[in-house]
């Protein structure tokens, strides 16, 4: 997977000093417009515009959950048995299953996408509900292992000798985890311990700030690798030469000079990286280690709906649906993103 | 050549090594009660005593650590348990599960044949429908087979592996009766061939489509990359057939890169593919281990993901070694 724009590093010193001075200014201009040519072509792209678009409306509905709600007049956790002339919305002889409505799954003018069985709770509401859970924990986890990642690629690769052999391990180690089967184990275990330890409780907010952590935990190893390689052929560059001879620090030096050379790369990466959380965040929910009853996530709805999609596949199909639209969205907004930073880039 | 396996299984034992100790330290340090789970529901203090005194919980953590790596470098296995209850654990003893007693080394043995059905049929088929799909797309760039195949890889991607499998068992088991009910008793070949493939035909397109549509889309990718080369020109100069320009010259380049990718996928793959497991029932590690996590099986969930770390190792080795032979520029030291 080529990430971003690697650009080779041109050849370390011997130049006279007003071709550096030459090199740099043209290398600032050059970065400027990288971005704004980037951005020029983003805004051209359809795909790009139409899916940003999409991404931009679910996450409005996801923080407009409670107003849409109240708009549609039930919460994503209040049990329903009576509509509003008073008829029951589940029969009882049939094992709680909705009673009439659109498709048989209660589907009115008051129920938009209908209800649960058993308990019937308002699907259109869980699913609006639903987005908050998938977007906190992959926007979160992203934001973890974007931060982890760079920090430790950046100080790895300027660094250099034990600390970057060291680090380098941990990489390895962390690359070699079985990752899914880890954030499995140990998602439980770690609220278990936050909840003994420190006496949080064990409700949604210390499930999705875990599942946040270990994702990001996870996940920072792979960037950091990048990270590590662009930083090593970035510290050679000459305006990093000028900077330590004027008496920059390495703190001043690595988040001043380097990381914003490392911002196209780092964009890439995020835009890539999201989808897949989304997806890991629906699978742990749906195993049953993510976000717990009643709060409401797609990932949850779609392993209730498998003891009921035999009978009536809809259950199934709304939180499929909006999985599958997000995913999308991000991933075509991500190859939107990689083509235009990258003009080499011949792929789609 | 020689040394340099060798140095990379001794780098692999090392990682393990690590990952066991991490494991080990973290699951073990949990409140969860290991002697509870054990005694089940008429327990008292003083049988709990008798549990921990037997299963050494009361030791200190890296006691009981020390004991567990007993049973994987003592080639003749450990003693599990104490007086009353002795039993003997060969090598390569990952101690039992706190649920059903069961030795975890048989618990896995059991659990990795499907696994590996699994895996390995998935693997094949992405394998295959992914290069011929990227490689149709790069020969005829810009027309409609192309951007079919990209679309369709788009799409692919973006599917869940969750959503997919169970539209899949709804329009073809439950709506279509095309294909029986999962029974787990066809989950090996021996089974007869029909029922095998029966069983495994919708798990394997589940666990493939993900993959097939990366693998298109880099096959694509790279195969573009290649064409453009001069070795390409120089070979079509040569007076070469086109067949033999792609598929010679063309296509083995392109493939290199793919293989190391392949490797890691498909080792990956055979520590567990959970949720698909979990959709269409199938009794293997992934099962094995969401069930041991669920339970709070500690020694079962350390098992699995031992297993599964030597897979993903072992994968990275295999490929970096198959690397070496297949690009000649590779040399390995």
């Amino acid at each position: 997977m080529t990430l971003g724009a690697t650009e080779a590093s041109p050849p370390d010193g011997g130049l006279p000093s007003e071709h550096i001075a030459e090199t740099a200014e043209a290398k600032q201009i050059e970065g400027r417009s990288l971005g704004q040519i980037a951005w020029a072509r983003l805004k051209k792209d359809k795909v790009a515009l139409i899916s940003a678009t999409l991404i931009l409306l679910i996450i409005a509905i996801a923080v407009l959950a409670p107003l849409i709600v109240k708009i549609s007049g039930f919460p994503p956790d209040q049990p329903n048995f009576k509509d509003s002339n008073g008829n029951d919305l589940l029969d009882t002889q049939l094992g709680g299953i909705p009673a009439g409505g659109l498709f048989g799954s209660g589907m009115s003018s008051e129920h938009w996408l209908g209800v649960e069985p058993q308990n019937g709770r308002d699907v259109f509401a869980r699913l609006v509900y639903g987005a908050r859970a998938s977007l906190l924990v992959a926007l979160g986890g992203t934001v973890v292992a974007v931060v982890l990642g760079t920090v430790v690629g950046m100080v790895a690769g300027y660094f250099r000798g034990w600390v970057d052999a060291l680090l380098s391990r941990v990489m390895d180690i962390l690359l070699s985890f079985p990752t899914l089967l880890f954030i499995l184990a140990l998602t439980p275990v770690i609220a278990d311990r936050a909840q003994s330890t420190f006496g949080i409780p064990d409700n949604n907010t210390l499930r999705m700030g875990v599942l946040i952590f270990v994702l990001g935990f996870f996940g920072w190893a792979y960037l950091a690798r990048i990270v590590r390689g662009q930083t090593l052929s970035i510290r050679e560059r000459e305006f990093i030469d000028a900077a330590r001879s004027l008496g920059a620090g390495p703190g001043y030096v690595i988040f001043r000079q380097i990381l914003p050379n490392l911002i196209p790369t780092l964009l890439v990466y995020a835009t890539l990286i999201i989808p897949t959380y989304i997806t890991a965040e629906a699978a742990l929910s749906f195993l049953g280690v993510g976000v717990k009853e009643p709060t409401a996530s797609w990932g949850r709805m779609i392993s209730d709906a498998s003891n009921w999609y035999e009978g009536n596949p809809l259950y199934l199909f709304f939180p499929g649906a909006m999985l599958f639209i997000t995913v999308l969205a991000f991933n075509l907004l991500g190859d939107s993103v990689r083509d235009a930073l990258d003009p080499r880039a011949g792929r789609s | 050549m020689f040394n340099y396996i060798v140095r990379r299984l001794l780098q692999m034992v090392l990682i393990l090594f690590a990952i066991s100790a991490i494991t080990f330290f973290l699951f073990w340090a949990t409140p969860a009660n290991p002697a509870l789970l054990i005694c089940g529901k008429d327990c008292n203090t003083e049988r709990i005593a008798e549990v921990n005194a037997s299963y050494g919980f009361d030791d200190p953590l890296i006691v009981q650590y020390g004991r567990y790596m007993s049973g994987l470098v003592n080639p003749g296995g450990r003693e599990l348990g104490s007086e009353g209850s002795q039993e003997h654990c060969s090598w390569p003893c990952l101690d039992r599960s706190l649920q059903n007693g069961l030795q975890v080394t048989d618990s896995i043995a059991d659990a990795i044949g499907p696994t590996f059905w699994l895996a390995t049929g998935a693997a094949v088929l992405w394998l295959v429908s992914g290069v011929l799909l990227g490689l149709l797309a790069a020969l005829r760039k810009g027309k409609w087979l192309d951007k079919l195949s990209v679309g369709l890889a788009l799409f692919g991607v973006s599917f869940p592996t969750l959503v997919l499998g169970y539209l899949l068992v709804f329009v073809f088991i439950v709506k279509g009766g095309l294909l029986p009910y999962p029974d787990q008793a066809n989950s090996s070949p021996s089974a007869g061939l029909v029922p095998f493939f029966q069983f495994y035909i919708l798990p394997w397109v589940t666990l493939a489509l993900v993959n097939a549509a990366l693998y298109t889309r880099l096959t694509r990718a790279n195969m573009i990359d290649t064409m453009n080369e001069d070795f390409i020109r120089t070979a079509r100069a040569k007076g070469l057939g086109e067949r033999q320009v792609v598929f010679k010259h063309g296509l083995r380049a392109a493939l290199t890169p793919i293989v190391t990718i392949f490797g890691l996928d498909l080792g990956a793959l055979l520590g567990g593919a959970v949720i698909t497991e979990r959709i269409f029932s199938i009794q293997g590690l992934g099962k094995l281990s969401i069930d041991s996590v669920l339970g709070n099986d500690l020694p079962v969930v350390m098992g699995v993901v031992l297993v599964a770390a030597f897979f993903v190792v072992f994968a990275n080795i295999v490929v970096d070694v198959l690397y070496a032979f297949i690009d000649p520029r590779v040399r390995l030291s």
